[in-house]
């Protein structure tokens, strides 16, 4: 976004703001449809919403028709301030994760050198919102689901963060363009046909990144946090209405920009081999090379949560930290050492 | 702020003095958590009150009568055939299950016998309805630990039992077919080989369970040595059916006690488990479907012809007497002890459901488990509400 | 653990039902049908044909029935209201006294309160009642369940014939009367 240099700072702002708004609702609603209305059905043998539009397409939008006219509830003894707050501090810190995600060589929110670490820190930020929610809904479910929630993500936040810290390494920098060009530009053993993605040298720090995006989002096999069959959804249970469609966004609003992070980190971002990574025809494919992208590893997360059932608390962080931290451990030394040696 | 009128003040006292009260009963830092009578996990409205100390449970005790529909006294006041369309909706999973005993029961005490092929496809009937009952079990079982979609396949694979019972039937839930000395009426063309076929698919969904749920690392992780019941204990509470049969104790009412029904002129096997565990119980059911569908095909190749009701009279008198039958439904011993003056109606019967012995075990059973775990154990004990509180 | 891990096996099974509801045609005719490979049907554009022996809705025979109140008596929840009186009839041969003929005055059930038990189909002695396996007559008002005689005789055009029995089956085949 070359434009945005030239203008002044509140126009590239609000620009920088609707194209935020846009990729995140955008992405939220293409990924809800696919997966969550399509494909999970499929899986279960059945269609899915059909009726409204063709497909069931337009059901998106009654659904926030519907929440948008349901009564906004406070329990009576809530913690109003925290209550009504909690689901803004979610959203935000998933607008503020996709701030960093780059869409083609010139398409991009803000070029900072610190990307993805901005990333890896705000995306505990909702860690706040969850046990805000969890506390100020005055529910001992809702409590439960917030404590429990609040564990897991800071156990999981480390692996993630850990693997993430090879790419990093490997490609020399923390800008996320910088990810996507050293990948792009890469080759393998002098070969560069494809460039060279971190999914294969990373293929370690990639399986355990997914694992704990899956975990940082609250999706099966991770979710007891919300678990519907005994906390009844945990720190959601007395949100209605508004409130309640925007956890539902930031849940897979989130979905999307995790998978997005991994599709830039490991798969390469907006690149596809046999177009030179300078042309400015990225600048158009780019941002859906990456939705392609995103869609598929946001596959892979739905297909895990509809298939298995959930760990327990101690179970899930035994996993944790006895078994993706320490490969993660050697996967940064392995990283390391190759990195030197070669 | 809106001002607070003095009532909502008063209640807000008021409730604040509750809990305080409740604080002081338990002497401790503890939360008493309210699991139902609205919860996903009950199936119903089963209420279990869990004193927690952090997320482990100190004292859970069951609290049921929320769907108490009072059938004991209504049977008092309806005659005979009557009665078999209210006791359809005890177990109202498995509801042709539940006519059987009764019936026999009517029948011990008129001393008459339904002919061979009434036999025969009540039998049939009866593994059907388990089939019907179990497989839900199956699924949900994998919902209550969290995974969702094979509660889906069983929705889809009973729909194909249900398909074939309304074919005889006419009822899908509440069929209302078993009479005292036979059977309403007789099988429609063509109904034993498509239920070759749904046997044959009921099968294909076991495999499918036992790749998606049973043979799942994380389910055995959450359901194995969660819930022991040792076989003495399981005995000394009144469990009966998969649950106790889980626990290694080799007790099958279908081939201890048959009596009405023709499961000893099949070859089948009683299976059980020396765990039980959760893990058992589910791995015992599968195995059951699996037994009970070549129970059905078996039953089907050997189907006799003949009438399909004994003579009863037009209007049934039982006579004066007691009368005691139990067999093995899908959720364990049902009994029914008629005692009869010599009327048309029943002068009292008593209900001998399974699932209200086999969900009185679980304050000893819960004591000291973790929140998730009392979900599992809950749902691996198999009650329907219908059956407990009848 | 087998060869497999659990974990892989599970996914195979909800992948391959996923590609199985999408490609009903198999490998031979990969074309996306979800619409066909789905177990589901779009209920109010296509449905299901019930079952002949389905017991969706009673219909009355009105010219069998003689008031003879005998499903009213057995019907566990009493949901039928039968009214009739006596009427001469003229005499079969002429000269004879004229004979005694029940009228039927009124005929309901109430479908709000109907089990739908069978119980009055089976008891009816003169085969009035029969079951019909239609199942589309929800009402916005719960007293429009309760269907008179006359809406009771409509539904006599959607009962379909009895089924034939299997093989080695001794109960005689009953007979639907003509309208």
């Amino acid at each position: 976004m070359m434009i945005l240099s030239e203008l002044a700072y509140w126009e590239s702002t609000s620009l920088r703001v609707v194209g935020g708004l846009a990729a995140v609702l955008l992405m939220a609603g293409t990924l809800v449809y696919i997966h969550l209305f399509k494909l999970v059905s499929f899986m279960q043998s059945r269609l899915g919403p059909m009726e409204t539009g063709p497909y069931g397409s337009l059901q998106l939008l009654a659904e926030v028709g519907k929440f948008l006219q349901k009564e906004d509830i406070f329990p009576r003894k809530a913690d109003r301030f925290v209550f009504a707050a909690a689901p803004f501090v979610i959203l935000m810190s998933t607008f503020l994760l996709v701030v960093v995600v780059p869409g083609g060589p010139d398409a991009w929110f803000i070029d900072s050198d610190l990307g993805i670490y901005l990333a890896m820190a705000v995306s505990s930020v909702s860690v706040i919102g969850i046990l805000m929610a969890g506390w100020g809904s005055a529910n001992k479910y809702s409590l439960m689901g917030g404590l429990r929630a609040t564990g897991q993500l800071i156990a999981y936040e480390l692996p993630l963060i850990l693997a993430v810290v090879g790419v990093v390494i490997q490609a020399g920098t923390m800008n996320m363009q910088g990810i996507v060009l050293a990948q792009a530009d890469g080759s393998i053993f002098g070969w560069s046909g494809i460039g060279n993605p971190f999914l294969l040298t990373q293929a370690v720090g990639f399986f355990v990144f997914m694992i704990a995006m899956q975990a940082e989002l609250t999706q099966s096999p991770f979710d007891m946090p919300v678990a519907e069959s005994e906390l009844v959804t945990g720190y959601m249970t007395e949100y209605s209405g508004m409130r309640f469609l925007m956890f539902f966004i930031g849940e897979f609003a989130t979905a999307g920009v995790f998978s997005a992070i991994a599709a830039v980190l490991f798969l390469g971002g907006w690149y596809v081999p046999g177009i030179d990574s300078a042309s400015n025809a990225f600048n158009v494919i780019g941002p859906l090379v990456m939705l392609g992208k995103v869609v598929f590893l946001s596959f892979l997360v739905f297909w895990f949560r509809f298939t298995f059932p959930r760990f327990r608390e101690d179970q899930l962080q035994k996993l944790a930290w006895k078994f993706l931290i320490p490969i993660a451990l050697v996967n940064i030394v392995a990283t390391g050492i190759l990195k030197v040696a070669f | 702020m809106t001002a607070i009128s003095d009532q909502q003040q008063l209640s807000y006292i008021a409730a604040q003095a509750a809990d305080a009260r409740v604080n002081v009963e338990i002497e401790s830092e503890g939360m008493t958590l309210n699991l139902g009578p609205q919860h996903p996990a009950t199936h119903g409205t089963l209420r279990i009150v869990a004193k927690l100390d952090g997320e482990q449970v100190i004292k859970a005790d069951p609290v049921m009568g929320y769907m108490h529909r009072g059938y004991e006294k209504l049977t008092e006041v309806r005659t005979y055939p009557q009665v078999t369309t209210l006791i359809n909706r005890i177990d109202w999973l498995g509801s042709f299950a539940n006519e059987v005993p009764f019936i026999l029961a009517a029948e011990k005490l008129m001393e008459v016998e339904a002919p061979p092929r009434a036999q025969w496809i009540r039998t049939i009937l009866f593994e059907m309805s388990r089939i019907a009952n179990v497989v839900l079990f199956l699924g949900d079982m994998a919902v209550q630990v969290g995974a969702v979609t094979p509660v889906f396949f069983a929705f889809r694979d009973r729909e194909h039992i249900l398909n074939q019972m309304e074919a005889v039937t006419g009822g899908r839930f509440h069929p209302n077919f078993d009479r005292i000395g036979g059977l309403k009426d007789d099988l429609p063309a063509g109904w034993i080989d498509e239920t070759h076929q749904v046997m044959k698919k009921m099968r294909r969904f076991c495999d499918e369970m036992e790749n998606l749920v049973m043979g799942n690392e994380i389910f055995q992780a959450r359901s194995r040595g969660i819930g022991v019941i040792p076989a003495d204990v399981g005995l000394s509470y009144g469990l009966s059916g998969a649950n106790i049969r889980a626990s290694g104790v080799d007790y099958d009412l279908r081939r201890d006690n048959p009596c009405g029904m023709v499961h000893d002129q099949t070859d089948w096997k009683v299976w059980t488990h020396p765990d039980g565990d959760s893990f058992a119980r589910f791995w015992v059911r599968l195995q059951e479907v699996r037994e009970s569908t070549s129970i059905v095909d078996q039953l089907l190749r050997t189907m006799p012809s003949g009438p399909i009701m004994a003579k009863v009279p037009r209007i049934i008198k039982v006579p004066a007497g007691e009368a005691y039958v139990e067999t093995e439904n899908p959720l364990g011993a049902m009994g029914y002890y008629i005692v009869s003056k010599g009327d048309l109606v029943p002068f009292r019967v008593k209900i001998r459901s399974a699932s209200f012995s086999n969900v009185s075990i679980t304050p000893w059973l819960l004591q000291g488990v973790y929140v998730p775990d009392i979900i599992t154990i809950l749902g691996s004990l198999y009650f329907i509400l219908g059956d407990i509180d009848r | 653990m087998g060869l497999v891990p659990g974990i892989v096996k599970g996914l195979g099974v909800t992948g391959g039902t996923l590609l199985r509801t999408v490609f009903p045609g198999g490998v031979k005719k990969p074309i996306p049908a979800p619409i066909k490979g789905a177990q589901t049907v779009q209920y109010p554009h296509e449905k299901e044909t019930p079952v002949a022996r389905a017991r969706g809705v009673i219909a009355l025979h009105e010219e069998n029935c003689t008031s003879c109140m005998l499903c009213a008596r057995e019907c566990p929840d009493w949901c039928i209201y039968i009214e009739g009186h006596k009427e001469k009839a003229p005499p079969r041969r002429a000269g004879g006294k004229p004979r005694q003929k029940n009228k039927l005055d009124r005929f309901d059930i109430d479908f709000a309160l109907c089990m739908y038990c069978g119980i009055c189909v089976e008891v009816c002695p003169f085969e009035a009642l029969f079951w019909s396996p239609e199942y589309e007559f929800s009402e916005p008002h719960i007293a429009d369940l309760l269907h008179d005689k006359s809406r009771l005789h409509e539904w006599m055009t959607t009962v379909p014939e009895f089924e034939p029995y299997e093989a080695g089956a001794s109960v005689k085949l009953k007979k639907v009367p003509a309208l």
